[in-house]
């Protein structure tokens, strides 16, 4: 395929370069190689932090993220001279407690990050799959789909859908989910094509296994290796997605509790309250930072000739 | 190379189309694209007349050959007018607005600026967004360069270790937010830059940085790992045994190789200014295409959001296309179709 060499290659920077075809070994070995990584050991705590947080918001947060008292409007956190210990991390506009909505929020971007990322996962892999299987138009036809969405920002193309169809929660997954799965798709056709080449490929095929079967048993599960490397990092990237479009008022609903309502909040109140800003964008910050760490790795465990240079 | 270089003008010819099917298909998405154009709680006799005005009543491939090149293809329709019956009784005259079609730069008129060309209101934006896209990318490019390589040079020393985690960090914050960030701390408590708008040297500093600094620490690692590969070839162990200065080595034989995966990157990079932009222009009110498309997009003006990302996509497009061939000028294997 002479002439997908070159977007080809400009993928392969980031990911098929560097992420070999490589089965994960033993839960042992991962186990110490995650010990070993101050960087990866960081990540795994935080983001542990940030999923019991989801989960144990309505334990966690002192107040209803949602109940406002207009007497107590922006307040400023604790520590400054007129903070006071209700309200830790301060309130907003409408007197609502920061720290109780900063730790729902993270439940809005949990949600969105991974369930976008399976559905654009999924896609992208069968996507994949079928181009490199089935080869010919099929293939030359999900290959200049994928060639037209590179051809818009990720940003721009979910702002462009959002507009039309209109935000909120599900519309947002939706959007990224489906348009997010160019990447998949590159990757995965890229190794199945290589894949299917192998012998024992060849030799199951020589045995008579079905078609599905050596798909799903065969070739499937020895493309995941930059599939499993790739989600991880775009659970990242869909929250910083969603958080911006919910920031630029395209997103999810104003009535919902996510950083990105709290930072377009933030942004009316800099002066009178910097606080407003500060915290919802710093737990985004260290959430996006945990998972890229883990991202990181992953990568690196996964290819053990990054280990020098990294 | 000129084999290679039609192949890839044919492919781009191919994406723009594809780029112009999706931006008139977006309009499908919600079924009625004439209630999109008027405001949210019109009633069905204007929604019914906006449609006839642009044709939004005719097949849906007649449309999009309409919306391509224009009137000639569909049989005129310019300055007809159309007859209709009102909602309250009675007949209507409805004039079809003619089309001269994309081809011809023609998106339709902008729904907020009265008879301006949708195109027109894009392109009068973009300078400022181009703008702040250069700045944006000299800053990025120049400081990687010089971080990655003291890095690789240096590797392992404090400044190497500081670097390495600021650009880890710096990959994990949103441009929004650092762009909220330098807002409150050099407008609000400092009080040393413009927070918002544009016109001086001081107003394009926060935006370039808020813009750049995602590339700035994609970039700075890649060069550092990228360096470190290179510096541990073969090649460049016999430039140092031919007694060559460690500059040289560096400049001529390090730097080199790792030419190509760097404009791979700055391709990538400059995608990821196009869609930064959006945002960074948003916070910052700086007036430029970005900003453009999430105003069009609250006030509805569709015409205007089709015209811009079509016209972002375009340029994207282009932008891809000069990479390519520098790629192909960088390494004969691309050019060569090997």
């Amino acid at each position: 395929m002479p002439e997908a060499r070159v977007p080809e290659a400009r993928v392969s920077v980031e990911w098929a370069d560097r992420v070999p075809i490589m089965a994960p070994s033993r839960l042992g070995e991962l186990w110490r190689s995650l010990h070993r990584g101050v960087g990866a050991l960081l990540g795994a705590g935080l983001l542990l932090l940030m999923v019991l947080s989801a989960f144990l918001a309505p334990v966690l947060a002192p107040h209803d993220p949602l109940e406002a008292e207009v007497t107590k409007r922006l307040r400023p956190p604790v520590w400054t001279a007129k903070g006071t210990s209700e309200y830790l991390l301060g309130t907003d506009q409408l007197g609502r407690d920061v720290l109780s909505r900063t730790i729902y929020g993270s439940r809005v971007s949990l949600i969105v990050g991974i369930t976008a990322v399976v559905i654009s996962g999924a896609l992208g892999v069968l996507l994949g799959l079928i181009a490199a299987i089935q080869g010919g138009r099929l293939d030359a036809l999900i290959m200049r789909v994928a060639d037209v969405q590179l051809a818009f920002p990720f940003i721009l193309l979910a702002i462009a859908v959002v507009a039309v169809v209109g935000g909120g929660l599900l519309n947002v997954i939706l959007i990224l989910g489906v348009t997010g799965w160019v990447s998949y798709g590159r990757v995965v056709r890229s190794q199945a094509l290589s894949v299917k080449e192998k012998e024992y490929v060849e030799a199951a095929r020589a045995l008579g296994t079905r078609s599905l079967v050596l798909v799903f048993r065969h070739i499937l599960p020895n493309v995941m290796t930059p599939v499993i490397v790739l989600a991880t990092f775009n659970v990242a990237s869909y929250m910083v997605a969603e958080a911006s479009l919910t920031f630029l008022g395209l997103g999810v609903q104003p009535t919902i509790p996510s950083w990105g309502i709290m930072l377009a909040d933030g942004r009316e109140y800099m002066r009178a309250g910097w606080w407003m800003a500060i915290f919802p964008g710093l737990a985004l910050v260290l959430t996006v930072l945990s998972i890229n760490l883990l991202g990181d790795w992953l990568r690196e465990y996964l290819d053990p000739r990054l280990r020098h240079t990294e | 190379m000129w084999r290679y270089l039609l192949r890839r003008l044919a492919q781009s010819v191919a994406v723009v189309f594809g780029v112009l099917l999706l931006v008139f298909l977006i309009m499908q998405l919600t079924g009625d694209p004439a209630a999109l154009m008027l405001p949210p709680d019109s009633p069905g006799a204007d929604i019914e007349r906006a449609r006839i005005m642009y044709g939004l009543d005719r097949p849906l491939y007649v449309q999009f050959v309409r919306f391509l090149v224009g009137d000639i293809a569909t049989g005129g329709g310019a300055g007809r007018t159309v007859r209709t019956f009102a909602s309250g009784g009675g007949w209507l005259e409805v004039p079809i607005k003619p089309r001269k079609g994309v081809i011809r730069g023609d998106f339709g008129e902008s729904l907020r600026y009265r008879e301006q060309p949708a195109l027109a209101v894009v392109i009068e934006r973009f300078p400022r967004s181009l703008e702040l896209m250069v700045a944006a990318f000299l800053y990025a490019v120049v400081l990687s360069l010089v971080f990655g390589l003291v890095c690789a040079l240096r590797q392992g020393s404090l400044l190497d270790q500081a670097v390495r985690i600021l650009a880890i960090l710096g990959q994990s914050v949103p441009s929004f937010w650092l762009g909220l960030l330098l807002i409150i701390v050099f407008s609000v408590w400092l009080g040393w830059l413009p927070a918002m708008g544009s016109g001086t040297w001081w107003h394009l500093v926060m935006p370039a940085v808020t813009l750049g600094s995602l590339s700035l620490a994609r970039n700075t690692r890649l060069v550092r790992s990228g360096m470190l590969d290179a510096l541990g070839e073969d090649y460049v162990r016999t430039a140092r045994a031919k007694g060559l200065t460690e500059r040289l080595v560096v400049a001529k034989h390090a730097l080199k190789n790792i030419a190509i995966p760097l404009v791979t990157l700055w391709g990538l990079d400059i995608g990821a200014l196009f869609g930064g932009a959006v945002i960074t222009e948003s916070i910052f009110a700086w007036p430029g295409t970005g900003r453009l498309v999430i105003e069009s997009v609250t006030r509805r003006d569709f015409p205007v959001v089709q015209a811009a990302v079509f016209f972002i996509a375009l340029v994207f497009v282009l932008v891809n296309l000069v990479v390519d061939l520098i790629y192909g000028w960088l390494d004969p294997r691309v050019r060569l179709g090997r």
